[in-house]
């Protein structure tokens, strides 16, 4: 049999395609086995729903305080960019009329329109974020908390998209120059990843409440698990009238705002 | 064949260029096969795990650590001699043992052949050395 | 590789034409070193609009690869043999396209290192691992089919029966790359613009309206350059395509904006106020967007009337009308419209960077590469013989 330049080139790179081929789906099966193993073992309470109530009336107290929102971009190195464009946040302020557009009559936005709310991730039931992340580098704990994996984001913005709460931020340049002193206890973030409040989950693995609730004077930030009926918060979601944002969407926020 | 010296000039050099790291290594006298003099930590005496397994396999245990705390909440390590260590590397490796960042994972990465570790970019060192500034 | 030998013969035209399109990639690339470095900070994207130009790019793209069901259809369900020529045309866009898309998509990525873990990490419910699938499955389909009926034709022997299963599959999976690619947008809850079920068939009408207007402008590209005809029915036969397509896509796009301004729900309203009106004093796009209507409907009206179409000149402008259009609307207005007002009302202007554009002039010049290798290969496979 006489092999032409042509068939034995075609042969050989075959060869190596199914060689890597084979690698591929034996790198691909060993990663999924892995990962089925180490989620059966050791998962998070299941019984705790991390929650949250904003008083808002009691958040208005003090005009233009800001602790919270310093308190937690301190405790997350969150990096301060003049840029708005660039901008990266967890905790901020937002009027009313833009937080709650459907919320409000012609009458009472004169008064409530440019209150400021108080806004951070609401940490869904059915996080659209967590279906639409093409990697799983961001998911909803056992526990309620939607967190990021910053290793294995791949910045592709998509989760930015999908949530309907703008809670996300993306890194567009370098952070660490925008840090004016860094917290050793919490990494740091690189550029090009997308990140988020993560209800101080590395503060509730220390039996720690979130940085924003503890820095707040006026008690306006309630945290607790709102499975527990007997919880702060679910006392006070019990004895107040309070809304979530856009229930409408079906995502179920776990951050409840009293009015 | 007329394209005969042609095709073996061309091969030679493909060659040459291929084994570049050999020869090169052979005529560079710089280049030593003894292990580089590496930092310590001086109050421990014991890693997380026997020292060669660390040499060798340090990427996959971290890695190992950060999918197990992030995603399983589980965030203690048993080390194999049955000592607990939490899976922090800032606290538990950074700041405790290995705080010279040049004179140990660097020096040995230059050795390696292998480039610089970039944990510092988000992981911080209280003394922020930055060896390329960013 | 395949034939490559064939594009490297070839005038001091051609070699000029490569030469720049080389130029032209050199230019992107050292933008997209820049990008790598600083981040993506050096583009226009925001907060508020986090996805942009590549994006829209992409989505355009996907547009034009879906679009070569057109020739394939006719010619491989019908027996329609006056594509027969045309359709290999066709399946070579579809090549150039994906490959442009994957490169859209890779580009726009804040970490493009960590692309494996999408195979590492994949995620069913992300219609983007869907996507993957989609455009992987099509690049590699339409770039077999391609090769194999070339390698038949200049042989002069039958292609082999294999190709044919492959042929019909490509056909439905056409519509559905493009289905998908609508999935990723349509099914986002808080972004009224895009959260439509008409969002697919939209973009496959859009898509069979701008690939095909693509495909008869580089047809008689080929004839003025190579001498090649693919022939007056043939192209005639398209261009009815064209105006079938577009006047379903200018009905679909008519259907949502009654939809949104009749019912008044303000998340509906909004979104097109932005693009046709201007929102909080920001009427950027408001230009482009009306021209983009004014292109649609004059070439709607050149491609009506059966004289005017039949006339080349007036089809050569009526096809870059639609181009031009259709690329605005989706490769354009589609992205940035769907992103400002942002959930929290936000109008943020997006203007692409110089960085920016020259990183899509140069994958746009890729692509051109890509066609030009391509069809020079085919057209000396078919001289040959």
């Amino acid at each position: 049999m006489k092999i032409t330049r042509k068939d034995f080139l075609r042969i050989s790179g075959l060869g190596l395609l199914a060689v890597a081929g084979r690698k591929a789906v034996r790198a691909v099966a060993e990663r999924t086995s892995e990962r089925a193993s180490e989620q059966t073992s050791a998962p998070f309470a299941k019984q705790v729903r991390w929650g949250m109530a904003i008083d808002l009336q009691k958040c208005r107290q003090k005009d233009g305080c800001d602790r919270c929102i310093k308190a937690c971009h301190s405790t997350h190195n969150v990096p301060q960019f003049s840029d708005r464009a660039h901008e990266v946040k967890w905790i901020w302020k937002e009027p009313f009329k833009n937080v709650f557009p459907a919320a409000q009559t012609g009458y009472t936005r004169e008064f409530f329109g440019n209150l400021p709310v108080l806004l951070v991730c609401n940490h869904c039931d059915d996080p659209p974020c967590q279906d639409v992340c093409p990697v799983k580098a961001t998911w909803k704990r056992e526990d309620g908390v939607v967190t990021i994996d910053f290793h294995r984001c791949i910045g592709c913005r998509y989760c930015m998209a999908a949530c309907p709460y703008g809670a996300r931020s993306f890194n567009w340049l370098d952070p660490r120059p925008a840090i004016a002193t860094v917290n050793l206890d919490f990494p740091t973030r690189t550029k090009g990843v997308v990140e988020k409040c993560n209800f101080c989950e590395e503060r509730l693995a220390k039996g720690l409440g979130p940085a924003c609730a503890e820095s707040c004077e006026e008690k306006a930030i309630v945290f607790g698990d709102l499975e527990k009926p007997d919880s702060e918060v679910r006392r006070l979601l019990r004895s107040r009238f309070a809304v979530q944002r856009q229930p409408e969407l079906g995502t179920g926020p776990a951050v409840y705002y009293i009015v | 064949m007329s394209d005969r010296p042609l095709i073996l000039a061309g091969l030679t050099l493909f060659v040459g260029l291929v084994t570049t790291p050999i020869w090169h290594g052979a005529l560079d006298r710089k280049a030593a096969l003894t292990a580089p003099p590496i930092q310590l930590p001086a109050q421990e005496k014991q890693c997380v795990a026997p020292a060669s397994y660390m040499r060798s396999s340090h990427m996959q245990l971290l890695e190992h650590w950060r999918d197990e705390a992030a995603r399983d909440g589980r965030r203690q390590f048993v080390a194999f001699n049955g000592k607990i260590y939490d899976k922090n590397p800032t606290r538990t490796c950074v700041t405790q043992c290995h705080t010279d960042r040049k004179e140990f994972c660097e020096r040995c990465h230059d050795y390696a052949g292998v480039s610089d570790p970039d944990c510092w970019n988000c992981h911080n060192d209280s003394q922020r050395t930055s060896r390329s500034a960013p | 590789m395949f034939m490559f030998e064939k594009a490297l013969t070839g005038g001091r035209k051609y070699w000029l034409w490569i030469t720049s399109l080389f130029l032209l990639v050199l230019a992107g690339s050292l933008c997209y070193v820049l990008q790598l470095t600083h981040g993506l900070a050096v583009t226009g994207l925001s907060r508020d609009v986090s996805w942009g130009l590549y994006i829209a790019q992409f989505t355009f793209f996907v547009g034009v690869a879906a679009s070569a069901v057109m020739v394939v259809l006719p010619y491989y369900l019908h027996d329609y043999q006056q594509f027969g020529r045309i359709t290999i045309l066709g399946e070579l866009l579809a090549v150039t396209a994906v490959t442009m898309c994957i490169l859209f998509i890779f580009v726009d990525l804040g970490q493009p290192t960590r692309i494996v873990n999408i195979v590492l990490h994949p995620q069913p419910k992300s219609v983007m691992f869907w996507d993957m699938i989609a455009l992987g499955g099509y690049l590699l389909m339409n770039a077999a089919i391609a090769v194999v009926t070339l390698t038949a034709q200049r042989e002069q022997v039958p292609a082999p029966g294999w190709i044919k299963p492959v042929i019909i599959l490509s056909i439905p999976w056409a519509i559905g790359i493009h289905t998908v690619t609508a999935f990723l947008y349509s099914g986002l809850p808080g972004r009224s613009y895009w959260l439509t079920a008409i969002l697919a068939p939209r973009f496959l009408a859009s898509a069979f309206a701008s690939g095909p207007a693509l495909l008869i402008l580089l047809c008689l590209a080929l004839r003025k350059l190579s001498g090649f005809d693919a022939g007056r029915e043939a192209i005639q036969k398209l261009a009815v395509i064209v105006t079938y397509a577009l006047a379903i896509n200018m009905f679909l796009i008519l259907a949502e904006v009654f939809t949104a301004f009749y019912s008044e729900i303000p998340a509906h309203e909004e979104h097109f106020e932005y693009l046709f009106i201007g929102l909080n004093g920001d009427r950027h796009l408001v230009l482009w967007m009306w021209l983009s209507t004014l292109l649609s409907g004059v070439a709607l009206a050149l491609l009506l009337v059966p004289k005017w179409r039949n006339n080349i000149r007036l089809l050569v402008v009526a096809c870059v009308c639609v181009f031009v259009s259709i690329w605005l609307d989706k490769g354009l207005g589609l992205i940035v419209g769907g992103m400002a007002p942002s959930p929290l009302g936000a109008v943020t202007r997006y203007v692409p960077t110089l960085p920016e554009s020259a990183i899509v002039l140069g994958i746009w010049a890729s692509g051109a590469l890509m066609i030009t290798v391509f069809y020079k290969i085919t057209l000396s496979v078919w001289e040959d013989n």
